[in-house]
């Protein structure tokens, strides 16, 4: 391989590389666009909205960076949730999501562009979609080759699992939480086949943005490490390795502390401990290879003897006081999410607040297929393909799919981790596969020029060409050559470092010259061929009909289908939250399940008492509780809160499924883990959920029950549930604390209003029966229906 | 068309008029409704009519079964205070019924009940939802052996000269009634649970209700303390009701008399009825004991403006002021048991207010080292007067990320420790790439 072409060979190389080149940048500019305009199915189908429940906090908080600046973000004490607690939004918030929209609109508007805060949002998770299939392309190159780079990129723009979080308005953390994880995977696996500082800094800088962007950082400082640890283990210990690793645990443990909400979390919490571990066991690896260059085998040996035996005794100590001093803590010094992750049955038995999250469900087998489609037969085929060879880089993969199979298993919403993965290793098996079947072709086909420079036997130089992995391998050996005459002038180091190199390429590139043996006959490749591009083709049609039809949905804006093929919008929500910011007073408080706390704030501007970041369980207990509560006691929790109105969201008349009648079981279950005289057995007949005329007593009576079917009898006259397909047990009753204000046009929200306490109290003598009474109560009953 | 213009105007005006004769500021004009069984107790109540009229008071009498009776008129009230001197009546004529006269109380207004034996069940269960429960029997009355009043025929002992009262200067006034109340009608009894209703006049422990003609066969159910002879609600909004179970106690005969109680040897020349129920009235009527809190005011120590937040441990002054009606104007109110709140979810500071003594309340303290929504709460509930509850919402946020103490001298050490750190790295980065 040292040898180069001769040196027409040689010229022809050079002009193929440059139109390789102008080609996967248009290919990759392709990409981008895909990735961009696949996204856009939900502003064309509905509109230009910020969907679901995090993305409005995120807006919000966006609006207010925009508005008042940075300082006064970094320290916004938000008053208008958690009532009265309220929320430190400075400092419990990932700040790179809105970090990052927030200047796209800033140098949109000094660029004189006037778009709005909310179309920029809306527009960030589609532009950052299209810059991580851009950094899939860098990390598959990396592992192995621009051929494989471009397939993964093609692949990772339109994986459904990814477009879920990043359609437009689905302004979330991972909308580019996502492009920031494959970027520093990228610049890892840069720095390890590098070992340039440069490259370890810019990663430590990667990991930085990642840590600003979301929780799954952790994955990040884990995953490294563990890798790290294989190479050691598996013998590849390597100074890149080195390099690649220390800087990134100093500085980016360093850099990682900065941000407010990680803080010192990044030095005290065992999701972080595995890094610092293995940055010893590198330092003393590192040691051992020192001393093991300047001592003589027999003297190495015996050192090595006596510093095992009186390390050991040190480790014990140390390991034993870390136990110790981690058993101490009652979540042995994880946080709840994580332990979740480790014992896929904790929270369910622990915290019923993190089981409650549907996207911390494990996820079916059918999501696997709805998510990641065909990546899930080639992932096998791709890791069989990065063992041959097994260089550092494509071990990393290897690892990472293997991590993130196990992670989407447990919860659901992490499919997301696993996606960019499953492109990475899909990619790299469907570009083997293109590789070996067309070589197989170019092989037998006689009309090739190239023919003859095979048979002339020069068989890497024409795998070269025929491989774009290998011109870049080519390339370099060129490049190398150059240099080498330098090499006499340069320091010792560096020429070890050289030489390391050389090893890695030599390994990496040996195995071409036994693909002369994988030659196949032409029929069978081009069938096989013809198989692959019909299994992309499938795949291209599932992921554009995944982007229009499953994932585009902005779920404040909910559409059905009438028999007659009309569409028919359910807009109750903006409706309810409309209801809300024009009718009640800016400081009214609004109680809801804390699914709405988000949505409330941002779209109807009031103060909510729970909302989706749910740091407090205690205050949320106290919602539950008071929502299973009867009418009396729930009516006194709300006035202890200050509560003047209670949104509750109903499915029955349309068979909207995810209503609060639905999670109900949960608000039982989170408020009985805080208070203990809800019980859920209570709710309960015989251990099943029912809501018809067999419910228990307490279901019947409890504030959610009688808020959501409140009058619902006067609708068909039969009170018949359409999501529980049954008729509702209690069908004719009043409320005496509580009076409707307003129901939606669907009767999707309904929004109840405290009464005042009565302004006068009976006496004891039986209401005698007088006509003026009766008259009274219908004069007084408030019923904006009638 | 001239006359619809009139009429219109006329209407308007009207409105205006009723509109103006809420407030409190407003000394004349007031109007009442008296609501009478037959137009004779005008003239036998008189002096107490006259005691309204000369505290400025508008008096519309009519007959309850008048069918023209009408409390509001578009949506206004045309009273300020309703007086039913009709204890017999079966139906209130035009559109007054029960929950007519409830809505009036419900909406901020005054009310006077008195009934007597001949009570009907309309005006039991008037008093009923106000609170107060007449005996349910019909022919009872109040019957006190050891306290009536001496009078010149032995009797049955139903005339009871009472004297046991509240002891509340705002509601019966400063001025001790010396001679007891003439008392001849039905007792009631309070609702124990609510906090609402006062008993302003106690029957002696021996008084107990029961029909005075017929032999007691049973214990009576109504008997000594609990039985109550006057009693007064002040509704949650501040309405006053005024329930008394005797109507001759308003008469001018009552008014006129001596007293005697049995058993002693005072004899007094008048009863003690007129300052009573007058002073009463006054308190109904808002003349007293009516309190506004105003000029709610807070602000950092040494600062004059309101911050729209407070920071935790932030010095703070709180200022407000509280004024009583006085029927002609208000004056300050002096107390010293006027507290303030610093609440969320639970008080966290707890300060007496003092006072300047011309209605000034004054406090200050230190925001606690808790951030959150907090609210300055003065909840003010004295018995007789009307009670003060007000919030004022601020939120208290944590330091700024600048406020903070930018070097601890405990930490002196770490700062040493890295600077030296630093320091060796560098030395030691020198001599190991240039020393050879």
């Amino acid at each position: 391989m040292s040898t180069a072409g001769p040196e027409g060979a040689n010229g022809a190389t050079t002009l193929r590389n440059a139109f390789g080149g102008v080609l996967s940048f248009f290919i990759l500019l392709l990409i981008g666009v895909l990735a961009f305009s696949i996204r856009l199915f939900s502003v064309i189908k509905y509109e230009s909205v910020i969907h679901e429940f995090d993305p409005y906090f995120n807006y919000r908080v966006t609006q207010f960076l925009t508005k008042q600046g940075i300082y006064e973000f970094w320290n916004w004490f938000d008053d208008r949730t958690w009532y009265p607690l309220g929320r430190v939004i400075g400092g419990t918030v990932y700040p790179g999501l809105t970090l990052t929209a927030g200047t796209m609109w800033w140098i949109l508007n000094s660029l004189n562009i006037p778009l709005s805060v909310e179309t920029v949002c809306v527009f960030t998770a589609p532009i950052f979609s299209a810059f991580a299939s851009w950094a899939t392309y860098l990390l598959t190159k990396e592992a192995k080759g621009v051929g494989a780079g471009l397939t993964a990129a093609a692949l990772l723009a339109m994986v459904p699992s990814y477009i879920s979080r990043s359609v437009a308005g689905s302004y979330d953390n991972e909308a580019v939480a996502i492009f920031a994880l494959i970027f520093t995977f990228y610049l890892y696996i840069k720095t390890l086949n590098t070992g340039s500082l440069f490259y370890a800094t810019l990663n430590a800088l990667a990991y930085f943005y990642m840590v600003c962007s979301w929780g799954g950082y952790t994955f990040i400082i884990n995953l490294i490490p563990m890798h790290v640890l294989l190479c050691i283990l598996t013998g590849r210990y390597s100074s890149r390795l080195y390099i690649a690793y220390a800087p990134l645990v100093v500085l980016g443990t360093l850099l990682a502390a900065l941000v407010p909400v990680v803080g010192f979390n990044a030095v005290m919490t065992s999701e972080h401990f595995a890094s610092f571990l293995v940055f010893i066991i590198i330092h003393v690896v590192a040691l051992v290879y020192y001393i093991k260059g300047i001592l003589t085998p027999r003297m190495f040996k015996a050192a090595v003897t006596l510093v095992v035996s009186v390390g050991l005794v040190v480790c014990c100590a140390v390991v034993a006081v870390l136990v110790a001093l981690v058993a101490s803590s009652p979540t042995k010094g994880w946080s709840g999410r994580s332990l979740s992750l480790l014992d896929p049955t904790y929270a369910s038995k622990y915290i019923p607040i993190i089981a409650s999250v549907s996207e911390h469900q494990p996820p079916t087998w059918p999501s696997y297929f709805m998510d990641i489609n065909i990546l899930a037969f080639l992932v096998p085929a791709g890791i069989i393909a990065c063992f041959l060879p097994l260089s550092d880089a494509s071990s990393f993969v290897v690892l990472y799919i293997v991590t993130s199979v196990y992670f989407s298993g447990v919860m659901v919403r992490l499919m997301l981790v696993l996606a960019p993965a499953a492109c990475i290793i899909s990619g790299i098996a469907l570009s083997e596969a293109f590789t070996v079947f067309t070589r197989s072709i170019k092989f037998q086909l006689p009309g090739l020029s190239l023919g003859s420079q095979v048979e002339s036997g020069d068989v890497t130089s024409s795998v070269a060409v025929a491989q774009n992995s290998s011109t870049a391998v080519a390339r370099n050996d060129v490049a190398k050559a150059e240099k080498a005459q330098e090499a006499s002038k340069t320091r010792p180091s560096k020429k070890n470092k050289k030489k390391e190199k050389d090893i890695v390429e030599k390994e990496s590139v040996t195995p071409h010259s036994d693909r002369r043996h994988l030659i196949l006959p032409m029929e069978a490749s081009v069938i096989s061929i013809f198989l692959l591009v019909l299994l992309g083709a499938f795949y291209v049609i599932h992921c554009v009909w995944a982007a229009a039809e499953a994932y585009s949905a902005p779920s404040i804006v909910l559409t059905s289908q009438s028999p007659d093929g009309g569409l028919h919008v359910f807009d109750d929500f903006r409706e309810a939250y409309a209801w809300l910011r024009h009718n009640t007073d800016v400081d009214d408080k609004v109680a809801s399940w804390w699914d709405y706390g988000y949505q409330t704030t941002a779209m109807a501007n009031r103060t909510v008492i729970v909302d989706n970041n749910t740091w407090n369980n205690t205050h949320i207990a106290t919602v539950g509780t008071a929502m299973s509560s009867p009418e009396k006691a729930a009516w006194e929790i709300f006035n202890s809160l200050d509560v003047k109105y209670i949104l509750v969201v109903f499915g029955g008349l349309v068979g909207y499924p995810s209503d609060d009648i639905n999670k109900f079981l949960w608000m039982v279950r989170i408020g009985g883990g805080v208070f203990p005289h809800i019980k859920e057995p209570d709710y309960l007949r015989d251990g099943q959920y029912r809501i018809d005329s067999q419910a228990t007593p307490t279901m019947l009576n409890c504030l959610m029950y009688k808020l959501s079917y409140y009058r619902f009898v006067e609708t068909d006259g039969q009170g018949f549930d359409r999501v529980r397909r049954t008729e509702i047990g209690k069908k004719h009753f009043k409320l005496s604390y509580f009076e409707e204000v307003f129901t939606t046009h669907h009767w999707m929200v309904r929004i109840y209003k405290l009464k005042p306490p009565k302004n006068r109290i009976r006496g004891k003598t039986k209401k005698l029966k007088s006509k003026g009474s009766s008259k009274r109560s219908v004069a007084g009953k408030r019923n904006p229906w009638n | 068309m001239a006359k619809l213009a009139i009429a219109i105007f006329l209407a308007i005006s009207l409105v205006l008029f009723s509109r103006l004769s809420f407030s409190r500021e407003s000394l004349t004009g007031r109007r009442i409704l008296v609501l009478l069984d037959d137009l004779s107790i005008k003239s036998s109540h008189s002096i107490f009519f006259n005691s309204l009229r000369s505290r400025g008071f508008d008096l519309d009498f009519k007959l309850a079964e008048d069918k023209s009776l009408s409390l509001q008129r578009y949506s206004q009230y045309l009273y300020d205070g309703l007086v039913l001197f009709s204890p017999s009546v079966e139906r209130f004529g035009g559109a007054l019924d029960l929950g007519a006269v409830l809505d009036f109380v419900d909406s901020g207004h005054n009310l006077i009940i008195a009934a007597d034996s001949s009570a009907s069940d309309l005006i039991k269960s008037v008093a009923t939802e106000c609170g107060v429960d007449f005996d349910e029997d019909p022919s009872a009355m109040v019957i006190d052996h050891n306290s009536y009043a001496v009078s010149e025929t032995e009797g049955d002992h139903t005339l009871i000269a009472a004297d046991d009262f509240i002891e509340s200067d705002a509601i019966l006034g400063k001025n001790k009634i010396e001679a007891p109340i003439l008392f001849e009608g039905i007792g009631h009894s309070l609702n124990a649970g609510s906090s609402l209703v006062v008993k302003v006049l106690s029957a002696s422990p021996s008084a107990y209700s029961a029909n005075p003609s017929s032999k007691l066969s049973n214990p009576p159910s109504l008997t000594g303390p609990a039985l109550s002879l006057v009693s007064v609600v002040q509704a949650r909004n501040n309405a006053r009701i005024m329930i008394s179970g005797s109507l001759s106690m308003f008469s001018n005969r009552f008014f006129r008399s001596g007293v005697q109680k049995a058993g002693t040897s005072a004899k007094y020349k008048k009863s003690g009825n007129e300052q009573f129920v007058t002073e009463l009235s006054k308190w109904v009527f808002h003349e007293r004991g009516h309190l506004k809190a105003v000029n709610v005011r807070h602000q950092k120590v040494g600062e004059t403006d309101e911050p729209a937040v407070y920071r935790i441990k932030d010095d703070l002054d709180f200022s407000v002021e509280i004024y009583e009606w006085s029927g002609k104007s208000w004056e300050p109110y002096v107390a010293d048991d006027v507290q303030v709140q610093f609440y969320m979810m639970s008080p966290y500071v707890l300060n007496t207010l003092s006072t300047d003594q011309k209605g000034l309340y004054h406090t200050s303290f230190k925001v606690p080292d808790v951030y959150g929504v907090f609210q300055f709460k003065i909840e003010y509930h004295k018995l007789g007067y009307t009670s003060l509850s007000l919030s004022k919402q601020i939120p208290v946020r944590p330091f700024r990320h600048n406020e903070y103490e930018r070097f601890i001298t405990t930490a002196f050490p770490y700062y040493g420790a890295s600077f030296t750190t630093m320091a060796g790295f560098f030395i030691f980065s020198f001599i190991f790439l240039y020393h050879k």
